[in-house]
C-alpha cells in the first residue's frame, strides 16, 4: 500500500467507469445528471479505478456505490462518514468519496457529518439535497421548507430546516461549496476543486426528485428566473449576477441593485478567507425560498488533516521497530518474576 | 523484638474514601506480593462517581487483594484484614469483615463531624463495639505529616502521602518489600520529585512504625506459591485484552485498527491500546459507539484488523453495524465488558447479563462468534482465538468479558512467542471465476468451501473493483438480489458459517468420574466456581465441573458431556442466559440455574453451598 494517492493519470473514459449494474432511479431522477457527472469527472482524477471508493449510506443517492467501477461500500443509514473515516484513516492511498443525501447526512447522520468536517478527514462529501425522503416515500426532510405538506405532515411541516452550507460552517468544514444537478459544467468544476482540496470537502448538490418534490429548484433552473436567482461565486471577482451586487451589510452580507451601489463596494469573493463568518454570511444569502443562491466554492481553506495526523503518529512511532520483539519487551516489561 | 509468624493465605481489604488513592495502594500492595512470588487475585470495588463527597458511604472505595503460598482462584469471599481510612470505610466494610479480623484504622479521620456523617452514634473505636476483632487504631495523617515535618510539602499534600504511609506499615505487617513501589512513585511524580520524595519517606515512615510501635508485636511471612515454572508478571483482564488485541496484529501481520469511545469499564483498553502505535496500533477515539464500530469496520474494509471495545450500552449502539459486518462478511472484534444494566445501572460493578444480546441481539438473522474469557489472563489468549476467527471466517466476532475480569488482577505465566499462533491472512488479488463469455471474473461471494468464507478483496486491488453492501447479494456475484431463494440460500449460508467455525471441545474435569452433577460456568465466574468445587472435593464430594470459553458456536462435544450428568448446575451472574440456551439448545439436559446479580462476584462459599444442596438432593 502507497502512502499516498498516486496521481500518475491513466487514460480512462467516463465509461470505464461505469459499472455491470442497471441503473435504477426513478426516470427524470437528478441522481442520473450527478452520476453521468461524477463518471464523466474521475478520469480527471488521475487514478487507477482501484484506488477509488465511493462510501454511502441509505437513500436514493446513497445507491450511487453500485453504478460506479470503483470500490465501493453501500453501508448503513447516516453512517457513511464514521466508516469512511476509518477507510480514509488506515489506506492514505485511496480517494474516498462519501455519497449522502439530506436525510441521511443531515438527520441520521448528522453527529458523523459535523465530526469528519470538525477533523478534516481526507474525504470528499457529496449531498444531495432534494429536501425531501424520497426512499421512504416522500416524508419531509430536514431541508424541507417549513408548511411543507407531506405523508407525515399533512397539515404542514412545523420543522425549521437546517441550511446544509451554514452547518457545514459551522462544524469547521475547510472546503464548502454547492452546486445543481442540472448544471454538468458547474458540477465538473465543483468537483474538481473539492477532489483537489486536501481535507474534508463538503459539496451540497441540489438535486430533483420528480416524484415527490418536483421542481423544488425551479427557481434556479427556469431560464426567466435563474439569472435573477444564481449567484455565481468566483473567486477574485465582484459577485454580480444579473443586475444585482453583494454587498457587506451591518455584520453580514446583502444582495443590492448594482444601480444603487459604487462598484467599490462591491464583495469581492474570496474562498481563502480565514475567518468563516465570511462564508456563512454567504450561505445566509439565500432564504429556503432560493431567491439569491449563491453556487460554487464558498471556502476553501488549509488545515492538517486528521487521517494525516494519525497516521504520522503510528508511524513514527513504530519506524524501525520489530513488533515481535517489541512484544516480548511488553510482556516481559515491569515487574516481572522468574519461578523455576 | 516482633514475632514472625508464616501463614499460608491471607485476605486482606484496603478501603477509604475515593479521594484517599485506595486503588493505588492495593495496586502497589499487588505488584509487591506478585514480585514476591505468591499466587494473588485481586477484587477492585469503587463507585462511580469520580469524588463522590468526602466521608460518607457512597463515596468509599476499596481494594481486596488474596494471596497465597499456594495456587488460588479467587479475590478470597471475606477480608481477615481491613484497612479503614475513614469511618466511612469501616462501616461500609466492617460486616465484609470475617469475625476476629484484624482492623487497621486512621483515627484522625473519626471525628464527630464525620461519625454523624455516616450514621454512627458513638464512636465505634470507643463504645466496645469492635471489641471482636483486633483492632490497631493509628492516627495516619499525623503521623504522616509528622513523618514530613522536614519536607518542602504543604501541609495538604503531606497529608495526600497518608496512603503511602499505610501501604508501608501494612507491607511491613506482611514482609512485603518496598523498592519497587519507590521506584513507582520516582516514576509516577517525574516532574514533582519533592512530592516523589514525600510520597517515599511516609511509605518509610510507616514501615518504620510497624519496626518500632510496640502495639505491633507480629508480622507475617507468606512464602511462595509453587507455581508452574516460568516467567510471571501480574496483569489484569483489561490489559491483557488490550496486548491480546496487539499480539494478534503482530500475529497477523496486520495493522490494527481500534475505534472506540470511552465508557466504564472498557476506557481502559483504549487507553492501553493508544500507547501500542509502535505496532502499528491505530486508535481513534470517535463521536460515538456507533462511529466507533464504524470506523472499525471501514479500516477492516481497508484490509487492517478492526476491532471496538465498549461495555453493554455501546454494543446496543453497535448493534446495527455488527449486523452490517455479518451481511457484508467482513472480520472484525467487538469487545463488551460487560457491567451491571440495564442502562446505566451500575457502571463499576460486574455482571453477565449480555450473553443473550450478544447472541440474538441483533436485527434479522446475524449470527456471530461469542467467546467469553475465563479469567484476567485469559484475555490475551481470547483475544487471539477472536481474531483467528474474525479472519478466517470474515465475520464480527464478540468477546464478553466483565467488570470483575477488566479490573481484576492475577498472575500471568507469560507465553513464548515462538507459540504465537499464525494468524496471516491471504487477500484476494486475482479473478476467480471465468464469465460466459470466457473473461475472467472477480466474485466477492465466491466462497471457501471448508470454511464458507468470501475472498477478502481490499481497496486498491487492480481489477478486483467490486461493490457491498447491505442490501441482500446474490451469493458468488455480490450483485444485489431480491430473489427469495437466494436470500433464504444467504441466511442458512451465513449461519451454517458460523455454525461451522472451529472451535477446541470443551474439557470435562470429572477426577472420580462417578460424579452426578456437572457444574457448567461461563466467563468470569471461573475462580469462584473452580474454589468451591475444590472444597467440595476436600470434603470428597463428588463434582464435574466445565467451563465454556466458546458460547457461539459452543464445543462439537458439548451435547455429549452434557448428556452424561443427571443435573447440570450454571451459576450466572444473570436471570439464567446460558442456562436459556442450553434448554433451547439441548433439550434433554436437567440445568439447575444459580443466579444472582448484585454486582458483585459469586463467593466460593455460598456456589460450594449451592452445588452440595444440588448433589445432595440428588
Amino acid at each position: 500500500m502507497a502512502d499516498a494517492v498516486k496521481l500518475d493519470a491513466p487514460k480512462l473514459k467516463a465509461k470505464d467507469f461505469k459499472s455491470s449494474q442497471e441503473v435504477r432511479w426513478c426516470p427524470g431522477c437528478g441522481d442520473y445528471a450527478i452520476l453521468a457527472a461524477v463518471q464523466s469527472f474521475l478520469p480527471e482524477l488521475g487514478l487507477e479505478r482501484e484506488n477509488i471508493a465511493f462510501v454511502s449510506g441509505i437513500g436514493c443517492s446513497s445507491r450511487f456505490p453500485y453504478y460506479l467501477n470503483t470500490y465501493g461500500v453501500h453501508s448503513i443509514h447516516g453512517r457513511a462518514p464514521a466508516i469512511a473515516t476509518g477507510l480514509a484513516v488506515s489506506r492514505p492511498d485511496l480517494s474516498v468519496w462519501v455519497v449522502t443525501g439530506d436525510g441521511d447526512a443531515l438527520s441520521i447522520g448528522g453527529n458523523h457529518l459535523i465530526h469528519a468536517l470538525r477533523r478534516n478527514v481526507n474525504l470528499k462529501i457529496l449531498l444531495f439535497n432534494n429536501r425531501i425522503y424520497g426512499l421512504t416515500k416522500g416524508q419531509y426532510s430536514p431541508t424541507s421548507e417549513p408548511g411543507k405538506l407531506t405523508k407525515s405532515s399533512p397539515m404542514g411541516s412545523v420543522d425549521a430546516p437546517f441550511n446544509p452550507l451554514s452547518l457545514a460552517l459551522g462544524s469547521e468544514a475547510t472546503f464548502v461549496a454547492r452546486t445543481l444537478d442540472s448544471d454538468r459544467a458547474h458540477l465538473h468544476e465543483v468537483l474538481r476543486a473539492a477532489a483537489e482540496h486536501e481535507g474534508s470537502a463538503f459539496v451540497e448538490i441540489y438535486q430533483n426528485c420528480p416524484i415527490f418534490n418536483d421542481n423544488a429548484f425551479e427557481i434556479l433552473k427556469n431560464p426567466e428566473t435563474r439569472d435573477e436567482a444564481i449567484i455565481r461565486l468566483k473567486d477574485g471577482e465582484p459577485i454580480c449576477f444579473g443586475d444585482k451586487v453583494v454587498v457587506q451589510s451591518g455584520y453580514g452580507l446583502q444582495v443590492k441593485d448594482a444601480a444603487e451601489v459604487d462598484e467599490s463596494e462591491v464583495v469581492v469573493h474570496k474562498a481563502d478567507v480565514e475567518d468563516p463568518a465570511y462564508a456563512f454570511a454567504l450561505s445566509r444569502l439565500s432564504g429556503i425560498a432560493l431567491d439569491h443562491t449563491p453556487i460554487g466554492v464558498f471556502r476553501s481553506v488549509k488545515r492538517p488533516t486528521y487521517d494525516k495526523g494519525v497516521r504520522t503518529q503510528v508511524d513514527e512511532a513504530a519506524a524501525g521497530v520489530d513488533r515481535k520483539e517489541a512484544l516480548d519487551r511488553l510482556l516481559h516489561g515491569g515487574d516481572t518474576w522468574t519461578v523455576l | 523484638m516482633n514475632t514472625v509468624r508464616q501463614l499460608d493465605r491471607v485476605v486482606i481489604r484496603f478501603a477509604g474514601d475515593s479521594g484517599d488513592g485506595m486503588q493505588l495502594t492495593g495496586d502497589r500492595f499487588t505488584a509487591e506480593t506478585a514480585k514476591l512470588g505468591n499466587d494473588l487475585s485481586t477484587l477492585p470495588n469503587y463507585p462511580a462517581e469520580i469524588r463522590a463527597p468526602a466521608g460518607t458511604l457512597p463515596g468509599v472505595s476499596s481494594f481486596q487483594i488474596h494471596f497465597a503460598d499456594t495456587d488460588i482462584l479467587t479475590p478470597g469471599d471475606q477480608p481477615e484484614v481491613l484497612i479503614a481510612m475513614n469511618p466511612a470505610a469501616l462501616k461500609a466494610n466492617l460486616r465484609d469483615l470475617k469475625p476476629g479480623g484484624t482492623i487497621v484504622v486512621n483515627t484522625d479521620e473519626f471525628t464527630k463531624r464525620n461519625l454523624t456523617k455516616v450514621g454512627y452514634d458513638e464512636n465505634p473505636l470507643e463504645d466496645g463495639s469492635l471489641d471482636d476483632y483486633q483492632v490497631y487504631p493509628v492516627a495516619l495523617a499525623t503521623l504522616t505529616i509528622g513523618a514530613l515535618a522536614e519536607h518542602e510539602v504543604s501541609k495538604k499534600d503531606a497529608e495526600r502521602s497518608k496512603n503511602m504511609f499505610a501501604l508501608g506499615l501494612v507491607s511491613w505487617m506482611y514482609s512485603r518489600p518496598t523498592e519497587a513501589t519507590e521506584e513507582f512513585l520516582r516514576g509516577k511524580f517525574k516532574a514533582k520529585p519533592v512530592i516523589a520524595e514525600a510520597n517515599i519517606a511516609a511509605l518509610k515512615a510507616g514501615w518504620n512504625y510497624g519496626e518500632t510501635a510496640e502495639a505491633f508485636a507480629v508480622r507475617f511471612e507468606i512464602p511462595p506459591a509453587k507455581l508452574a515454572a516460568g516467567t510471571y508478571r501480574n496483569i489484569t483482564g483489561n490489559t491483557a485484552l488490550a496486548w491480546g488485541i496487539t499480539a494478534s496484529g503482530v500475529a497477523s501481520g496486520l495493522p490494527v485498527f481500534l475505534g472506540a469511545y470511552p465508557i466504564t469499564p472498557a476506557s481502559d483498553i483504549l487507553h492501553e491500546l493508544s500507547k501500542h502505535k509502535r505496532f502499528g496500533v491505530t486508535t481513534v477515539q470517535a463521536e460515538d459507539e456507533i462511529a466507533a464500530v464504524g470506523a472499525a469496520l471501514g479500516a477492516s474494509y481497508g484490509g487492517a484488523l478492526g476491532v471496538t471495545t465498549s461495555s453493554g450500552p455501546g454494543i446496543a449502539l453497535k448493534s446495527e453495524t455488527i449486523s452490517l459486518a455479518v451481511s457484508l462478511e467482513l472480520p472484525l472484534v467487538v469487545v463488551d465488558v460487560q457491567r451491571a444494566g440495564p442502562s446505566t445501572g451500575m457502571p463499576t460493578k460486574t455482571e453477565q447479563a449480555d450473553l443473550v444480546m450478544a447472541m440474538f441481539g441483533r436485527h434479522g438473522e446475524a449470527p456471530i462468534a461469542v467467546l467469553a474469557p475465563q479469567s484476567p489472563s485469559d484475555c490475551f489468549d481470547i483475544m487471539l482465538e477472536a481474531a483467528r476467527i474474525a479472519l478466517t471466517y470474515r465475520t464480527p466476532v464478540m468477546v464478553l468479558s466483565d467488570g470483575y475480569i477488566a479490573n481484576g488482577a492475577e498472575p500471568w505465566k507469560l507465553p513464548e512467542l515462538a507459540d504465537l499462533p499464525d494468524l496471516s491472512v491471504e487477500f484476494a488479488t486475482e479473478p476467480n471465476a471465468v464469465d460466459a463469455k470466457g473473461e475472467e471474473i472477480f466474485l466477492p461471494f465466491q466462497r471457501d468451501p471448508e470454511t464458507l468464507a468470501r475472498p477478502w478483496a481490499v481497496p486498491g486491488t487492480p481489477g478486483l473493483q467490486h461493490r457491498i453492501g447491505g442490501i441482500e447479494k446474490a451469493d458468488g456475484t455480490g450483485d444485489i438480489s431480491y430473489d427469495p431463494i437466494n436470500h433464504d440460500h444467504m441466511v442458512r449460508t451465513r449461519a451454517a458459517k458460523i455454525a461451522g467455525v472451529e472451535v477446541p471441545d470443551l474439557e470435562v474435569d470429572d477426577p472420580t468420574g462417578d460424579a452426578n452433577v456437572l457444574v457448567l460456568g461461563w466467563g468470569s465466574t471461573w475462580g469462584p466456581i473452580g474454589a468451591a468445587v475444590r472444597s467440595l472435593r476436600e470434603k470428597g464430594v463428588s463434582i464435574a465441573r466445565a467451563h465454556l470459553r466458546y458460547l457461539n458456536p459452543m464445543p462439537r462435544n458439548t451435547a455429549r458431556v452434557l448428556e452424561q450428568y443427571d443435573k447440570v448446575v450454571v451459576p450466572e451472574m444473570n436471570l439464567g442466559q446460558l442456562a436459556l440456551l442450553l434448554r433451547g439448545n439441548f433439550p434433554g439436559t436437567d440445568v439447575v440455574g444459580y443466579n444472582k446479580v448484585r454486582g458483585l462476584p459469586f463467593t466460593s462459599n455460598e456456589l460450594t453451598d449451592a452445588l452440595e444442596e444440588v448433589i445432595k438432593n440428588g
